[in-house]
Formats: structure tokens, C-alpha cells, sequence
């Protein structure tokens, strides 16, 4: 326990710092690494998951046991719902998440280089009940896996 | 029954007879000393004793079961979701007996006169002593939604409660309502009292920031040279149906793999018996049996269902035993395994019933709970009003309490239409007798009893309707959580419970008149999530409204007309 307050506490003298921020201050991710992928405008301004597979050059993608999406059932605050993406397919080279019902359904896309560890973990917002989606590059194919994450008004439970 | 063969005949006894059930109502009346009933041949090598969601109630008391439990899709026509006649064919019980009151709502009042009252720690204290001298290492199990539920566990922020079962002998518990005292009371509780004493157990309480353990996930032990574990599973959904602000630094879920890796750590240090103490609710417990493996056992609660035998789910690695053991003290749950070769063999289960006039009180747990009340004792005892009507709360649409709540907050508050939550705790009271403060309490005693008065537009009265109603209709029970639907006051309204989600509500009314969806409506309510909310405790409001009226006449209970739920045998 003691060590992990001790990382609290770093973490909150860093500042409020999200997630993907607290890597790069942590040195595990340079901020050129990070950014300096072209950012792909058709894709992140699609206003439809099919407009974003498009964008992504996704064409229809099957489903692969490698790929693997956790999210909550349901959200406990559809603020901010932790979704982790980890793909074991070899040579992935890319992950992309979307929120079907948000108004622009991509909401991160990650590039891996170098045999990096294909993973990505994220807080999104979901505006209401949505299938959230993971796209995976991997030899020049895409995958899929997508589950049902509902956003409820809470209250009135046992 | 002209066209049952003689094999067939011969077949529906053997089932009956290894469902432990008795074909004659001998042993039944025999059990009027309470021997026969609590008689418990000695099987196995290993004991396990369940109780789950008493609610803080330490005295006997009355508790209807629902006479409507829908099971939907899959769960259609299955255990839990059986009332009534359809729930005693199920289990071979014979309609007018002792067994057949526990477990039914039928012919309610009557029997509750002829039969007593339930549970009570005293009485359940002196049962627990009986089980333990035949298996003196026999371990208590105590499933949560302990600490909350009454006026003196909520005065006391939980401690009756905690001191009740360590007097008892609980061994380990998990939790879903304790939380509801907030993360730290919770974290002193179990530093303080529960520390060398009972293990709480939570697999799926992590912290928000780093996904650390909160708690311990599983206690193991030795039982007759037997290695067991239990892991706890809390209730999954605890920050949803309950304020989030409560346990702010704390997520949830089901986290059906970290189970599965907790399992097999467990049977890898030998484990030769693994029960899963769970607050999951029974539906969601039948799917978890079906997808986590190497599980004996999953003891469960939440869903309040008091299901006379086990569910066997078969699973890749086998099979697990689901059980649900009712609520507010009203039942014991009694696993015994026989371990040999190490694996389980075999098991025996009964669900008890707490008759206290079967039971006698257990002197010293009898004298705590005097001592616990002697301070309160005039607040508790307060007369309010005395009711004509029965009055229950469980059932999937409303009860007779909910309506008097909600009849006495419209009318106090000048509303339209009344919510009140879909709680499943809370106990009864027979026609004719006095509603003291006390009783209120049983309905109302939670952390943020704030009543309410809000303007709400038609469009979103809907909203809120249909998003609790796939809370409790969704077909996949891991979307579920496990409460009743919202009790609505003063507006009419139609249910298709199979339709999808959004589209199960229809023809809201009120007063005849087609609800807007863009005109506003009063709503007046209670037992608000959002942490900005205030307002005068509930219990305050009803208990002046019970005062002004002095005689409370039977309630005109406001159900839903239901859709597509015909021979549903989850409905009277």
C-alpha cells in the first residue's frame, strides 16, 4: 500500500494530469512519439462509425480473438468510462476507438512502431447508451470488437 | 395426470425426493416444535451458512414475498422469477403449510397470524449455535446490505449492526449497502471492529485511479482438514444505483475475469471447496456460473429472492450450485459439502425459515439488542397512525408502502406525479395494527433520505421510466442491477417489459389526459443520486402526513397495465 500512495502522491504534485499525460511525464511516451502522426480529418470528423471505417481505410473488419476491448457494462459515470484496448494479433500497427453514438464517433487513435506493446487505455465521454468499438490494424488488415456500454440515470438499485 | 406412465411417475418422484422435498405433510406438522423443520442430518465433512440482506433488522418481523417477479427472455418462467403456486410446483411445496408462507406471498395476512413472526438475531442467533454443534468449524457467511436498513443502524452509522454480527459469529462478509455509510466510515469499520474477526471480501473493488485493490479478495481456511476459500463479489453496481459521491475513489463491475484468475489462484494454493459470496443479484449470479469455472458454489444476494434449492449451472469446467437466500433476516442458508478425493462429491442444501416462535431468543444477543434499542426507545416506538391495509413493499411495479409514501408526498408537496425507488427491502405490517416511526424507518432509513419536489418535462418523465425498466428488463442480466422498477404516483402508464430498451413504456396519463412531452410536470420523490440534492428527510414528511390522517385506509395500489406478460408464471 505504502508505494502506492507514494505514486499518488507524485502523481498529484505533477499536477491533475490525464492519463495519456501522465505517461509522457513519466518518460514511457515522448510527446513527438505521441503527436506526430498525421491526423487522419476524414476519419475524426466522420459524424458515422461508417464514415470513420472509411476514413480509416477499414473497409468491413472481421473479428479476431486477438483483439481484446474491456469496458464496463455499465458506465458509473458516463463522463469518463474507461475503455482498454489490447491486441495480441501480430504486427499490430494501430488502434482506433469509437463511441457509436457520440457526434463524432472516433475518439483515439493510436500508432505503434517498433514492436511497441499494442495497448491503449482511455477515459471517454459517452453522451448516452453506445456500442464502443475497437479497430486494429495488423498486416495490412483491419479487425473489429465492439460491446454495448450503457449509460444510465442511476438510483432506485436494491 | 391420466397420460403420466408409471415410469414417468417414478421419475417425478426421484427428482422430488433429491430435491430434499417432502411428499407428505407429516414432517411439516411435525415441525411445530420446530425439531423436525430445523433438523439437519449430518452430510458431508464441510458446512457453510449463508444469511444475506437483513437489512439491519435485529427483531422479527413480517415480510411479504412479491407477487410479481417477471423473468424475461431467457429467464422466462425460470427461478427466481416464479410467485406464488407456480414458485411452490417448482420446488414440490404443499400449497398451506409453514414452508409454503416463507416462501410465497399467498393468503398472506392470514398466515402471518397463524405462523409468527420471521428472523430476528436472537432467534437466528440461537439457530447459528445449533448448526455450529454439529460442525463446530462451520463457517457464517454474511452476503451484505447488513449495516443499513433500520433507525438504529442508520443512527448508529452501521455499529448495531457490526456488533450484532461479530456477537453472532459471522466469518466473512461482502457489501453493497454499507457503502452508502461513505468509503471512510466503511474503511474504519473494517480497521477498527471487523479487523481479526470478519473477513470482507470484495474481488471487484478497486480504486479508481490505479485499479489497486480496495479489499481482500477471498479468505481461505481449514475445515475438517479440508482447504476452502470464499471470494467476495460486492454489488457491482453500487456507485450507479447508489450516490457515486459515497465512494468516489472506488469502481465496481462485475469483472468476470479477474474471478476467474482469483479462482484459480485459490485452487492453486489447494482449495478444494470455492464458494463465491456474492451480492451480484441471482440472475446475474446464473450467468456468472455459466462463464466462470471452477466455482463450487456462488451464495448469493441482492435480488432478495428466497429460493427454496440450488440452480445448477453447467459450465465448461463442470457445474455450480446458485443460491439466493432471501431477505431481512428472514432465512438461513445451510450448504453442506462431502469432500473427498479432493473434490466435492456431493452436497445438501435447505433454506431455512427464522419462524421465531420456533426459535426461542439467545439470551445474550437478545439482551445486545435491548441494550442498543433502551436509548431510542421512545422515538422507535412512536405511534404515527394505524393502517387498515396490508402493507408490503416487494413486487417488480409497486407495494402498498411505496403508495402510501408516495400519496403522502404528492399531497404534501403539491406534485403531479410521485417516484419513489424501487428498493426491494422494507418489511410488513398486518391490517389493523399501529405504523410506529420504527416501521417507517424499515421503508426509509438511508443516508440521503432527502425528499424532493422537481419540475420535469413530459419527454423526460419517459426517460427515467424506461431507463429503470431496462435496469430491471434488460435480457442480459449484466446489464441488469437488481432493483425493483421506480413506483409512480398519480400518473398511469402501460409496460411491455419483452419491447426494447426505450420503447417499453407507453400511454402515460394523467388523470386520463395523454402526458406532453414538452409540458412540465411536478414530480415529487426521494432518495435523490445527485450530490447537489437536499431537502427535508422523507421519513419527516410521512411521518406528519401519517399523524394528520391518524387512520391510514387500505391503499389503491398504482400497478402499470402490462403487455405481452400473459401466463408469465412470475405474476399472480
Amino acid at each position: 500500500m505504502e508505494m502506492n500512495v507514494t505514486r499518488r502522491t507524485v502523481l498529484r504534485g505533477a499536477g491533475s494530469l490525464g492519463a495519456l499525460s501522465a505517461l509522457i511525464a513519466a518518460g514511457v511516451l515522448k510527446p513527438t512519439a505521441a503527436f506526430a502522426a498525421e491526423w487522419n480529418k476524414a476519419a475524426f470528423e466522420a459524424q458515422d462509425t461508417t464514415g470513420v471505417l472509411k476514413g480509416l481505410g477499414a473497409g468491413t473488419p472481421g473479428e479476431h480473438k486477438g483483439l481484446i476491448l474491456k469496458v464496463p457494462d455499465i458506465a458509473e459515470n458516463g463522463a469518463v468510462v474507461p475503455v482498454d484496448v489490447v491486441s495480441t494479433i501480430p504486427n499490430t500497427v494501430s488502434i482506433a476507438i469509437l463511441v457509436e453514438k457520440n457526434p463524432l464517433p472516433l475518439s483515439a487513435h493510436f500508432d505503434f512502431a517498433n514492436g511497441a506493446l499494442p495497448e491503449a487505455a482511455v477515459r471517454l465521454k459517452l453522451g448516452q447508451t453506445s456500442l464502443v468499438k475497437a479497430v486494429v490494424k495488423a498486416d495490412g488488415k483491419f479487425y473489429i470488437a465492439q460491446k454495448e456500454v450503457k449509460v444510465t440515470v442511476g438510483g432506485c438499485g436494491g | 395426470m391420466s397420460s403420466m406412465n408409471r415410469r414417468e411417475f417414478l421419475q417425478m418422484l426421484a427428482a422430488a425426493s433429491v430435491a430434499g422435498v417432502a411428499l407428505d405433510s407429516r414432517p411439516l406438522l411435525a415441525a411445530e416444535n420446530g425439531d423436525a423443520l430445523y433438523d439437519m442430518p449430518k452430510f458431508g465433512n464441510v458446512r457453510f451458512m449463508h444469511f444475506t440482506d437483513c437489512h439491519a433488522q435485529l427483531l422479527p418481523i413480517w415480510f411479504r414475498e412479491p407477487s410479481v417477479n417477471l423473468g424475461i427472455g431467457a429467464a422466462l418462467g425460470k427461478a427466481p422469477h416464479l410467485v406464488g403456486e407456480h414458485l411452490l410446483k417448482a420446488f414440490g411445496i404443499k400449497p398451506g403449510t409453514r414452508e409454503a408462507h416463507a416462501f410465497t406471498y399467498l393468503d398472506f395476512a392470514q398466515a402471518a397470524k397463524t405462523y409468527g413472526k420471521v428472523g430476528g438475531f436472537a432467534h437466528l442467533a440461537t439457530l447459528v449455535k445449533r448448526l455450529r454443534a454439529q460442525r463446530p468449524d462451520a463457517l457464517l457467511l454474511d452476503g451484505g446490505d447488513t449495516w443499513q436498513g433500520s433507525a438504529t443502524a442508520l443512527w448508529s452509522k452501521g455499529q448495531d449492526m457490526v456488533d450484532a454480527c461479530k456477537l453472532l459469529g459471522v466469518d466473512m462478509m461482502s457489501a453493497h449497502w454499507e457503502f452508502t455509510l461513505g468509503d471512510k466510515r466503511v474503511q474504519e469499520i473494517v480497521e477498527k471492529d471487523l479487523k481479526g474477526h470478519i473477513d470482507f471480501l470484495a474481488q471487484n473493488v478497486k480504486t479508481t485511479d490505479f485499479g489497486d485493490p480496495v479489499f481482500p479478495p477471498y479468505a481461505m481456511r481449514e475445515m475438517n482438514g479440508v482447504s476452502v476459500a470464499v471470494i467476495g463479489q460486492a454489488f457491482p453496481y453500487t456507485p450507479i444505483a447508489n450516490p457515486r459521491y459515497m465512494m468516489a475513489d472506488w469502481t465496481f463491475g462485475i469483472q468476470d475475469e479477474n474471478m476467474q484468475k482469483m479462482v484459480n489462484e485459490v485452487r492453486a494454493k489447494g482449495a478444494k471447496v470455492v464458494i463465491v459470496l456474492s451480492h451480484n443479484g441471482m440472475d446475474v449470479d446464473l450467468k456468472m456460473a455459466s462463464r466462470v469455472t471452477g466455482v463450487d458454489a456462488i451464495m448469493g444476494g441482492h435480488t432478495h429472492d428466497g429460493v427454496p434449492q440450488p440452480i445448477i449451472v453447467k459450465n465448461s469446467g463442470g457445474q455450480t450450485l446458485v443460491t439466493n437466500a432471501g431477505s431481512n433476516g428472514k432465512f438461513l442458508a445451510v450448504l453442506d459439502f462431502d469432500v473427498r478425493g479432493g473434490k466435492v462429491q456431493d452436497f445438501r442444501y435447505k433454506l431455512l425459515p427464522i419462524f421465531s416462535n420456533l426459535l426461542p431468543a439467545d439470551t445474550q444477543m437478545a439482551a445486545y439488542i435491548e441494550k442498543i434499542r433502551t436509548p431510542h426507545k421512545q422515538k422507535l416506538e412512536e405511534q404515527l397512525a394505524v393502517t387498515e391495509g396490508l402493507l408490503y413493499r416487494r413486487g417488480n411495479f409497486n407495494g402498498s408502502w411505496d403508495q402510501l409514501i408516495l400519496d403522502a408526498l404528492m399531497e404534501v408537496k403539491g406534485a403531479d406525479i410521485g417516484f419513489s425507488p424501487g428498493f426491494r427491502w422494507g418489511t410488513t405490517l398486518l391490517p389493523g395494527t399501529a405504523i410506529t416511526f420504527e416501521h417507517l424507518m424499515d421503508q426509509t432509513a438511508i443516508t440521503y433520505p432527502y425528499a424532493t419536489l422537481n419540475e420535469m418535462k413530459g419527454e423526460r418523465v419517459k426517460e427515467v421510466l424506461e431507463d429503470i425498466a431496462d435496469n430491471l428488463y434488460n435480457p442480459d442480466p449484466y446489464y441488469q442491477q437488481g432493483g425493483d422498477m421506480v413506483r409512480v404516483g398519480g400518473m398511469s402508464y402501460t409496460c411491455d417489459p419483452n419491447a426494447k430498451a426505450g420503447r417499453r413504456i407507453s400511454d402515460m396519463r394523467l388523470g386520463g389526459k395523454p402526458i406532453m412531452a414538452e409540458k412540465t410536470y411536478k414530480v415529487a420523490g426521494w432518495a435523490p443520486v445527485d450530490p447537489a440534492a437536499t431537502g427535508e428527510p422523507v421519513w419527516d414528511v410521512v411521518a406528519g402526513w401519517l399523524k394528520d390522517k391518524k387512520t391510514i385506509s387500505a391503499r389503491k395500489v398504482n400497478d402499470p397495465k402490462l403487455t405481452g406478460m400473459k401466463g408469465n408464471p412470475g405474476i399472480a
